[in-house]
């Protein structure tokens, strides 16, 4: 029996998210380079680093967006180093994009409605929703849920700024998250909306854990449990916000180096 | 005066948004023009004779639902394809080659209604394996790859013998009789044209609305996006041009009957590409656009002749008129002759909203 229970742990089924190894190279540049992250179910994580630390590659991995070059990534202890995106999505992966990724030319109920018809049956039908369409009713309350009710018939080209990143925040709720990627979800908010964001991110429910990539501090180290320092492509410490952010290792390299 | 302008934009999102509750999707119902216009296509034998409503009518809509079928890739799935005419030479080509055709030793002589859903399935196919190859690609090569199938299908009619008769084509080309009625006679052809092109733009219209479609606009504005929301992208490319290949194909039936034979000369690229023009000029936003669009084709096609000849210019310049109607049209309008409509139709508004905006301001 405990064989089995280490074995099971050994491919990280307690895991949710596990990234063994795992580089990227564009040509000659190795944009990330062997990192290797676990992170439990719920866990709620910031991933910090300077511009071209190899954040959003990492994120690009994990969702197969550019699968690694070598290691292997684990979804609640599946093997999906080699599905494409749309599998992992449909398995409980989500995320947001640091330049907002919406359809511009569809309005904000049909955006969030497709982010719910993308992680449920019925992709290719032919039949309208009707007036009791789960789905729609699905999408209705996520668009309350990001406070865009009063905009939902508009086209998301003539949404401001910070609608269409609640919007993007939307698209990545829709269905049954079970874990979550927010790249950068502050950037271009006002102070107000900045709130507005550590408010849903900290109403998530319990079950669904996040990673985030944040440059601003106050958002980040609230809406967090643990922090992984990126520099270079390379994971160079794990710890809580509190040992972070008193490191003078990091304070030298990103918070304090960052601002000089 | 922001205030104003806003309050504005507030009342008229609402007024719509109530529009949309009552007939969602359906926007036509309210719109009298819309009425008008099917009525007229209703009663058009009564008012047009032969000429004009096989010539002029039936033959616009025939080119219409072809370049339906682009309207649908390009406007809400962002492919351009030059191939749409060549899938419909192709279902002709095989109405021809499975019914019943002056050329008994290449026509098997099976009835319509077994020779029709054959060409269909195979123009359908034949689509379909053409659309997978493209899907690979993206914006001008998706262009060459659908241009290149084109071309060479035109090349291949031309020099195969044994299934598309060469240059010559297949003649006499059989049409449907029952119910005692000889369904080419002018009329009742009228209304069968009418019929199919009005269920594949209602079709079209409304798979728009439908998960299917909505996802196809996803796949135009962001496909990555679509990705990271669970789709598999070129999944529903290729399902796209699998639509758009089976409306390509009836209209390919339609042509076929229409002109009873088929030669590689209504397959040539120029034919593709002349296709392409009409849904331009027409607007390829918006499934009533192709029609437009082919109706300024034919009419400048049959008529530009005569008045080039008139004031004494070679009539094959019609196609100048053509060339420079498009390049007018394009050069004014990014959204063809829709886009001019609406931009006209949205000049004449703001003097009648004015007074209400007055009042809300008030």
């Amino acid at each position: 029996m405990d064989s089995v229970a280490q074995r099971l742990s050994a491919v990280g089924a307690g895991a949710a998210l596990e990234l063994r190894g795992v580089t990227r190279l564009f040509g000659a540049l190795a944009a990330l380079t062997d990192v290797t992250i676990t992170v439990r179910p719920g866990e709620r994580r910031a991933v910090l680093g300077s511009n071209g630390a190899g954040k959003t590659t990492l994120f690009n991995c994990i969702t197969g967006d550019f699968p690694p070059t070598s290691g292997t990534i684990r979804f609640f202890g599946e093997d999906v180093t080699h599905f494409p995106p749309y599998e992992r999505i449909r398995r409980g992966l989500r995320r947001t994009y640091q330049i907002s990724a919406l359809f511009p030319g569809l309005t904000v109920q049909d955006n969030v409605y497709l982010a719910c018809r993308g992680v449920s049956r019925g992709r290719f039908s032919f039949l309208r929703p009707g007036q009791n369409d789960a789905l729609m009713h699905a999408a209705d309350s996520l668009v309350q849920a990001v406070h865009l009710t009063a905009v939902k018939d508009q086209r998301v080209a003539e949404l401001a700024h910070g609608q269409q990143r609640q919007l993007e925040i939307a698209l990545a709720l829709a269905g049954a998250p079970r874990f979550v990627l927010f790249d950068e979800p502050a950037a271009g908010l006002s102070p107000t909306e900045r709130a507005e964001l550590v408010e849903i991110l900290t109403s998530l429910p319990a079950h669904i854990g996040y990673i985030i990539i944040e440059h601003d501090m106050d958002v980040a180290l609230r809406v967090v449990e643990s922090v992984t320092m990126m520099h270079n492509g390379r994971i160079f410490k794990e710890g809580v916000p509190e040992e972070i952010e008193s490191d003078p290792e990091v304070q030298e390299l990103y918070l304090g180096g960052g601002h000089e | 005066m922001s205030v104003t302008h806003d309050a504005r934009i507030q009342v008229r999102t609402a007024a719509a948004t109530a529009q949309r509750t009552v007939v969602r999707g359906w926007p036509d119902v309210n719109n009298p023009a819309a009425w008008i216009v099917a009525a007229i296509l209703l009663i058009m034998p009564l008012i047009a004779n032969g000429f004009f409503l096989i010539e002029i009518f039936a033959t616009t809509l025939i080119l219409g639902t072809i370049a339906l079928s682009l309207m649908f890739l390009t406007g809400y799935g962002g492919m351009v394809s030059l191939m749409q005419l060549t899938i419909a030479g192709f279902s002709a080509y095989m109405v021809a080659v499975f019914g019943v055709s002056g050329n008994a030793n290449i026509s098997l002589g099976w009835p319509w209604w077994l020779a029709v859903p054959m060409a269909l399935t195979l123009a359908t196919i034949f689509g379909t394996l053409g659309g997978a190859l493209a899907v690979r690609t993206e914006g001008i090569y998706t262009i060459m790859i659908t241009l290149a199938i084109g071309a060479a299908f035109y090349y291949f009619t031309n020099q195969n013998w044994a299934i598309f008769n060469g240059h010559t084509g297949i003649n006499n080309v059989g049409t449907p009789h029952f119910w005692g009625v000889d369904w080419r006679w002018d009329i009742p052809f009228y209304y069968i044209v009418l019929a199919v092109a009005a269920i594949c733009y209602f079709a079209v219209d409304y798979i728009s609305r439908a998960p299917f479609g909505l996802a196809l606009q996803g796949v135009r504005d962001n496909p990555r996006r679509m990705a990271a929301l669970g789709f598999n992208v070129n999944a529903h490319r290729v399902a796209a041009y699998a639509v758009a290949s089976f409306v390509a194909g009836l209209a390919g039936v339609l042509q076929v009957w229409n002109y009873r034979q088929i030669s590689p000369g209504s397959v040539s690229v120029g034919a593709c590409i002349d296709i392409l023009i009409i849904a331009v000029v027409g607007g390829i936003t918006r499934p009533i656009g192709p029609y437009i669009g082919a109706l300024v084709f034919v009419l400048l096609r049959t008529f530009a002749l005569d008045f080039l000849v008139k004031i004494g210019l070679d009539g094959n310049r019609f196609r100048l008129l053509i060339g420079l109607g498009f390049l007018a049209i394009v050069f004014w309008s990014s959204d063809g002759v829709i886009g001019l409509w609406q931009r006209w139709r949205q000049s004449q508004r703001p003097r009648s909203d004015h007074p209400g905006g007055g009042r809300g301001h008030g």
